[in-house]
């Protein structure tokens, strides 16, 4: 009788514990979708022509951040990803595993990726805006991203390579392609969907940086920056910026406008992906 | 493991069965041939339904042994010997064949006493028992020096036939009625050099058992 | 990579006291072995006794691992493969090799079996498309996806997949071809379907395969070999080795009765 009473009890625990986990998931959705709806409800009746696209006079608009976010993904990403895929390419394709050096470089991404961003903001401000004599740029600002991201973009780029079975590798080697052919020609178009993914999700983290942009950019959220060395402001800037110098519904609406971004983005990587398993078949290949 | 002893549990009992159809044959040619010294029908009879066992035996080494060829698939000695196996029963259900034969021509011997006294039929018989024996021994102690002097064990069969022949020819020659009880005891004489024969047969098979070569004189 | 044209005098291959190591694990120990041109060789023998260490040895598929030396020699038509001025990418041009399990390239059909002669610089449409034909037709493949040569070759199954696979090495014009247990991961009629192409592929290519499958190796090899822990006990005709194996570990190994 009692091994009957002990398999009630624990299949009474695991019941329990199957909605105490369903409990906690409750919990999170509702806090995710009630921030979004406080969001979305305070902000979208603020969103004006004027605010997203006019020129920035007596009232506000978030043109000028609209252009700066583009430029400081395009700064950030650009000099980031090639950089951080080389180093991942080295990293999975050529390092001996147990090399001190490769060791060392290791270690040294990781603790880049643990750093406070402010820390980062620091280092910027002191490195492009003082030493090179810039002063507040975009520019300056997307570097000091490219630095923050880019162990991001190593680490993720690194894994989706070395998700590439080796048995790929092989079969190309044993067709008679070299290393650099194997890399270029079937790892990394293998891995390409991993590596697209994380570059979108980089780009996630860049629109979502304001610790960074407040040392490095300038804040200047009215005047439509001319050239990467202008200063000028990022959307989530501007939230800062309208919520502390007394516009709050013009904050609301720009946080829905950058969450919109944000989701946006997501929703590409997720479609990018659904694409890249069916395109697999028609990838035109040199 | 489990497996592998039912298979050398399988070739095991195939064999089994092929010794002691070998020996149901040496028993009947042993019997034929004193029934027909001691002219005793009823033996001459158990010999002839003595035969349906053979033959039942002739038939179950071969469905077992075509099992095993198909499932098992046998390579190298197992191969060997189950193949061998299969042929040895086709000659070893003939010598039972032939023993038959000499038993009906005892029972319709007949029934006057014989035109002379037979010495010679059955030394032939017992040089063919003897051989039938040494063939399935060797089969069974894997011994191929000996398998291959079944050849000349055969001559001496050969040399008695033919001796019986000549004075059974002679017989005849002598006297016109001897020609009844010569024609059988002739007949006899050729069952008994076939089955010397099919012992040769038999002895060939113990050879490719063992080295793969099936050679025929 | 100046000659693209360059081949081996002949297919035939011959290995002499071929010896490697893993480290301080000695793998293969004076290995030799001939694989007559233009024939079927079968490698038998138990699992990690040495088999695909030694094939991959023929396409120098094991320089790729680290700590791997090699002594001995291995000669293709008289040619040294170890040897220094050896090109190992035009070596594994004309020594192709097929895995255990398929790995088709997640590109398509076409890509997979144009991989190789892009490779090797062929870029021309026409010639691309012959190639590619050719080596799906060689390799029993072709009717089964003539119409869907772009799509991918993911979507194919594991039987078509290893076809592909050989179809892709095919298209290399290699002179011999290595397959290490190609059909183990098959149904029966898949393998079927491939013995029968390696059969009339032998004429004209020179095929060793690792196989665990004995039958198999009846069916299709000339020649067999016998490895077990890193050293060929024997080897000869199929035939006479299968009926009268004159080593008694081979006799065990085959009958089944091993350890």
């Amino acid at each position: 009788m009692s091994d009957l009473k002990a398999f009630r009890r624990s299949r009474n625990f695991f019941a329990s514990l199957k909605i105490t986990s369903m409990v906690a998931l409750g919990l999170s959705l509702v806090a995710l979708v009630s921030i979004v709806l406080f969001v979305l409800i305070r902000g979208t009746g603020n969103i004006t022509f004027q605010l997203l696209f006019g020129r920035y006079g007596t009232s506000p608009s978030i043109w000028p951040a609209f252009l700066g976010t583009l430029l400081l993904i395009a700064v950030a990403v650009g000099a980031a990803a090639p950089i951080g895929i080389a180093s991942a390419i080295f990293l999975s394709e050529y390092a001996e595993r147990d090399f001190w050096l490769i060791r060392c470089l290791r270690i040294a991404t990781e603790t880049l990726a643990g750093i406070p961003s402010i820390v980062y903001g620091l280092f910027g401000y002191l490195v492009f805006v003082v030493a090179c004599g810039w002063g507040y740029s975009l520019l300056g600002g997307g570097l000091t991203l490219a630095i923050m991201i880019l162990p991001l973009i190593v680490r993720s780029t690194e894994e989706s390579l070395l998700a590439v079975p080796m048995a790929l590798r092989e079969g190309s080697y044993a067709l008679g392609a070299g290393k650099v052919r194997t890399i270029f020609a079937v790892v990394l178009p293998s891995a390409s969907e991993g590596i697209l993914t994380s570059l979108i999700l980089a780009m996630g983290r860049v629109v979502s940086e304001s610790a960074v942009l407040i040392m490095t950019v300038g804040m200047v959220v009215n005047i439509v920056p001319v050239s990467p060395l202008s200063a000028g402001t990022s959307l989530a800037l501007d939230i800062y910026y309208f919520a502390s110098f007394g516009y709050p519904e013009e904050a609301s609406a720009t946080a829905v406008v950058l969450l919109v971004f944000v989701l946006s983005l997501n929703l590409l990587a997720f479609l990018l992906a659904r694409l890249f398993e069916r395109k697999k078949g028609l990838h035109g290949q040199s | 493991m489990t497996e592998q002893r039912r298979f050398d549990r399988e070739i095991g009992s195939a064999l089994e069965k092929l010794t002691k159809m070998s020996y149901l044959a040496e028993e009947a040619i042993d019997q034929t041939m004193e029934a027909l010294k001691t002219r005793d029908k009823a033996l001459a009879q158990k010999v002839i339904e003595g035969d349906r066992e053979i033959d039942r035996l002739d038939k179950e080494i071969e469905d077992q042994s075509f099992r095993i060829l198909l499932l098992d698939q046998p390579v190298a000695g197992d191969f060997l010997r189950i193949s061998s196996a299969l042929k040895m029963i086709t000659d070893l259900e003939r010598i039972g064949d032939y023993a038959v034969d000499i038993a009906e021509e005892i029972v319709a011997f007949p029934e006057e006493p014989y035109i002379k006294e037979i010495i010679h039929l059955p030394l032939m018989g017992q040089y063919v028992i003897a051989m039938v024996h040494k063939a399935v021994r060797d089969f069974v102690n894997e011994d191929v020096a000996s398998a291959r002097t079944l050849d000349k064990d055969d001559d001496k069969v050969d040399a008695l036939f033919l001796s019986i022949k000549i004075e059974l020819i002679a017989l005849i020659k002598q006297k016109q009625e001897n020609a009844d009880q010569a024609i059988i005891f002739m007949m006899i004489a050729k069952y008994l050099e076939r089955i010397g024969d099919h012992a040769v047969n038999i002895g060939e098979w113990v050879d490719y058992s063992l080295t793969g070569t099936h050679s025929m004189s | 990579m100046d000659n693209l044209d360059w081949a081996f005098p002949s297919s035939a291959v011959e290995v002499k006291d071929l010896t490697l190591h893993y480290g301080p694990y000695e793998a293969l120990k004076r290995v030799s072995l001939k694989a007559k041109a233009k024939e079927l060789t079968a490698l038998i023998g138990p699992s990690g006794c040495g088999k695909s260490t030694f094939l991959r040895s023929l396409n120098r598929m094991n320089d790729l691992i680290v700590g791997c030396k090699i002594e001995g020699q291995v000669l293709i038509g008289g040619v040294d493969i170890y040897a220094k001025k050896m090109d190992v990418s035009l070596l594994r041009k004309r020594v192709g090799m097929v895995f255990q399990k398929p790995n088709p390239f997640p590109m398509s059909i076409y890509d997979n079996i144009a991989f190789a002669p892009r490779t090797f610089g062929i870029r021309k449409k026409e010639e691309l498309d012959a190639i590619v034909i050719a080596s799906l037709r060689k390799a029993s493949i072709f009717e089964e996806v003539k119409d869907r040569l772009r799509e991918s070759a993911l979507a194919l199954s594991g039987g078509q997949q290893q076809r592909l696979c050989i179809a892709r090495a095919l298209a290399a014009s290699p002179q011999i071809l290595l397959l290490d247990e190609p059909t183990s991961a098959l149904d029966p009629i898949s393998t079927a379907k491939i013995e029968d192409l390696l059969a009339v592929l032998k004429s004209t290519v020179t095929i060793i395969i690792v196989t665990h499958n004995l039958q198999q190796a009846g069916r299709i090899a000339d020649t067999t070999a016998f490895f077990l822990l890193g050293e060929i006990v024997e080897s000869g005709t199929t035939e006479d080795l299968f009926r009268r194996p004159k080593d008694k570990r081979t006799e065990n190994y085959i009958t089944g009765r091993f350890g």
